[in-house]
């Protein structure tokens, strides 16, 4: 475990009350600028991972460690702007067109409104929105692919460090998930944001991660580059693996 | 139709009162209720342990007839009162379950993910309550406020009985007088109000939501301070007005004329008098004897008696008087001398009828009852003291079952030979209008329900003009003379005031 890392479990156990464990002995550590995918069957713990980076929850026991701090430690506030996020439903408000629901961190940061106009342009140009046409939209108006390219660019809007991703990419079509995880692999090479996202669709994981995290039971059960997770004799690993549906590709992001 | 025009014409500067007072009750209670109600409603959402009671509260309250709720705050003090102070608390409690109902429904519907993303972006509870969650509960919190006025309306109308005004005058003074061109001069500007006001409220809901965000909250700060200075300015100036002498009456009409006819007596006597007749019953009257509301109204000897105290009556007239004297002077009252007429049950025939079989009184049917059909009311036909101890007390078999039929309809069913005999009200304005004539009950079967002033002690003791005013009164009223002046108002549509003084200047 190198000091660096910017988030970092470490015998990490959380239930929730009068429920079996859901996370048991985690212990996992990201680097500044790594893709980690976690995947995992349904109810293998792989959302609250994310909650508790971003101290929505806090550890039974153990520590999760963000940019060398304990969650507890963190202001919740102050720890949330350091973490984008991004549901598979999005989550955009739509009482707010989308040029309010990208800029809305910016503006609890209370920066200057042509400075949130210019970067609210800057983030829908690099989502591939042309600004012109989607900045006053509401996002009733907008397509599953366009609202998700949104949640994306609302996650970024002020730079944080850490992108927590939930299946961000499950409800679209296959067409345009393959479309989406393609643009967020540029994305993420140009801004070289540290990304976790969780999944259960390996196909997601071989074409998006340096490292692929694979939970069973509230553990890891091995994490590793995708090549070595490809080669894995594991039967829980293989069972995942045989979901795909064609042969795993590996080093699209590499 | 024309009847309803004619009404409304002459009573312009009446109606306009009443809608405004009708107005005010509710915008006051409505805004109240807003004001508490989505507070309550936010905090019931957030704090489930909270919310299950206050919910419940608003349910209970909800359930309360509006009529029983006016009788239980109506003694209390602060919030009490004959008036528009008791009213406005009736009618905000009625108002807070529909809000906090919308409030915490139109919260509890929201998306979750939604949610979830203005907490992960780092929204303190406070920017998420304002940015996200009230603003996307709105249409909701709006449709509560919507029902809740509607609501309003109508129940302000029952405010009248407990003299807070509005259009519910109108009904109850037709109720009273079996009028229907009074009752809908009442109830069709009623019915208008909810729907403008509902109108209203979805062109201002519209207005809100097509502005811009930022722009919304001023103008519902504005909207809300408007309501607390109205509601401050309101209260203030629906405070007792000046002292003076507190007249009351129930809601019907020879109630109202000795009200006026007791005011006036009074205000002859040198002292102020505040009217505060119409109010909705025996209850409500008692009530707000006792907590001070009031000073004096006239009541009867049978329904002191029973309906106050709960006790049985002596068939003696001066017995159930003494004994109504003694249990209200228990509670600091004083019953005073009767005006002089029982307004008792009377066994009602055609007076040509009468005079053609020689009837004088109840006992001498006994000889026509086997080819008569009587005519009663709901009430009477079933108590143990109607119909049946009737017939037993003084061995009466008549011809048919008596038809069962409403109080409103009975003496037309008598005067158009539907049937040959009613119980009617001893002092009614029909028996003198249809010709008809009481028989004597010479075995005292009904009970006496002889019509006496019942004072606050403190009262008559503050303004001796009250004992030298009714002592002006005593005795003095007979059976036929309230006939009379009941018949002025309802069947000449005569004004109670002014049929009052002509009374009293009668008197000299």
């Amino acid at each position: 475990m190198t000091s660096s890392a910017v988030v970092q479990f470490q015998d990490v156990k959380f239930a929730y009350p009068n429920a079996a464990p859901l996370i048991d002995g985690l212990t996992l550590s990201v680097d500044p600028g790594e893709v980690i995918v976690l995947v995992g069957r349904s109810g293998a713990g792989k959302s609250t991972i994310l909650k508790l980076v971003n101290r929505i929850i806090l550890p039974l026991a153990g520590a999760v460690r963000v940019e060398g701090r304990d969650t507890r430690e963190w202001d919740a506030i102050r720890l949330r702007r350091r973490t984008g996020y991004v549901l598979q439903d999005v989550g955009l408000f739509p009482h707010m067109t989308v040029e309010e629901n990208v800029g809305l961190v910016p503006r609890l940061e209370r920066w200057p409104a042509d400075r949130i106009r210019a970067r609210t342009r800057a983030l829908l140009e690099l989502v591939g929105l042309p600004p012109a046409t989607f900045t006053s939209r509401w996002p009733s108006e907008l397509s599953g692919g366009q609202r998700q390219r949104v949640g994306v660019a609302r996650a970024l809007a002020i730079d944080p460090p850490i992108l927590l991703m939930d299946e961000p990419f499950g409800a679209l079509d296959p067409v345009t998930r393959a479309e989406l995880q393609r643009e967020f692999a540029r994305i993420q090479r140009q801004l070289k944001t540290t990304v976790m996202l969780v999944t259960h669709d390996m196909a997601e994981a071989f074409a998006l991660a340096h490292r692929i995290g694979v939970l069973d039971q509230g553990g890891l059960v091995l994490c590793d580059a995708p090549e070595s997770v490809a080669r894995s004799r594991d039967r829980r690993v293989r069972v995942l693996l045989d979901t795909m549906s064609r042969a795993p590709e590996t080093g699209v992001t590499t | 139709m024309t009847g309803l025009l004619h009404f409304w014409s002459t009573h312009r500067g009446e109606l306009a009162r009443l809608i405004e007072q009708h107005v005010m009750l509710v915008f006051v209670s409505t805004s109240v209720a807003a004001l508490v109600g989505i507070p309550a409603g936010i905090l019931a959402f957030h704090r489930p342990r909270l919310g299950r009671p206050l919910l419940f509260f608003a349910n209970v309250a909800q359930t309360i007839p509006s009529l029983a709720l006016f009788g239980f705050l109506l003694p209390l003090p602060f919030i009490g009162g004959v008036g528009p102070r008791t009213a406005l608390v009736t009618l905000t409690l009625y108002a807070l379950l529909p809000i906090i109902r919308t409030t915490v429904g139109g919260l509890q519907s929201l998306d979750r993910s939604v949610i979830e993303a203005g907490v992960a972006m780092g929204m303190t509870p406070r920017q998420l309550l304002f940015m996200v969650e009230l603003p996307l509960a709105f249409p909701s919190i709006v449709a509560g406020l919507r029902v809740a006025t509607v609501i309003g309306v109508a129940t302000a109308t029952i405010a009248a009985a407990i003299g807070a005004g509005g259009l519910g005058e109108y009904i109850f003074r037709g109720l009273s007088m079996v009028d229907s061109t009074t009752i809908l001069a009442g109830a069709i500007p009623a019915a208008a109000l909810a729907l403008v006001a509902d109108g209203c409220l979805a062109w201002l809901e519209h207005l809100v939501r097509s502005r811009r965000a930022p722009s919304r909250a001023p103008a519902i700060a504005a909207v809300a301070g408007l309501a607390v200075v109205t509601v401050l300015v309101w209260s203030a100036s629906a405070a007792p007005s000046g002292s003076g002498v507190v007249v009351g009456s129930k809601n019907f009409t020879e109630q109202v004329v000795l009200g006026e006819l007791m005011a006036q007596a009074i205000e002859a006597e040198g002292a102020p008098v505040v009217r505060k007749l119409n109010l909705g019953g025996t209850f409500i009257c008692d009530r707000a004897l006792r907590s001070g509301d009031m000073d004096l109204y006239v009541e009867y000897t049978g329904t002191a008696v029973t309906a106050v105290f709960h006790e049985e009556v002596p068939h003696d007239p001066r017995a159930a008087f003494e004994r109504a004297r003694e249990l209200y002077a228990r509670g600091g009252v004083t019953a005073l001398e009767p005006l002089g007429f029982n307004n008792t049950f009377a066994i009602l025939v055609r007076t040509r009828d009468a005079q053609r079989l020689g009837l004088r009184s109840i006992a001498d049917l006994r000889a026509v009852a086997g080819g008569w059909t009587p005519g009663f009311g709901y009430e009477f036909l079933e108590r143990a003291d109607g119909y049946p101890g009737l017939s037993r007390t003084y061995g009466l078999t008549f011809a048919a079952a008596p038809r069962a039929m409403d109080l409103s309809l009975i003496y037309k069913a008598l005067g158009d030979g539907r049937v040959d005999l009613i119980a009617g009200d001893a002092t009614s304005a029909q028996i003198d209008a249809l010709d008809l004539t009481a028989l004597d009950d010479n075995l005292h079967y009904f009970p006496p329900y002889d019509a006496a002033p019942v004072v606050r002690t403190s009262a008559l003791l503050r303004h001796p003009e009250i004992g030298r005013a009714m002592a002006r009164l005593a005795g003095r009223v007979t059976e036929k003379d309230m006939r009379g002046m009941n018949r002025a108002v309802d069947v000449d549509r005569r004004d109670p005031g002014e049929v009052a003084r002509r009374f009293l200047a009668g008197l000299k």
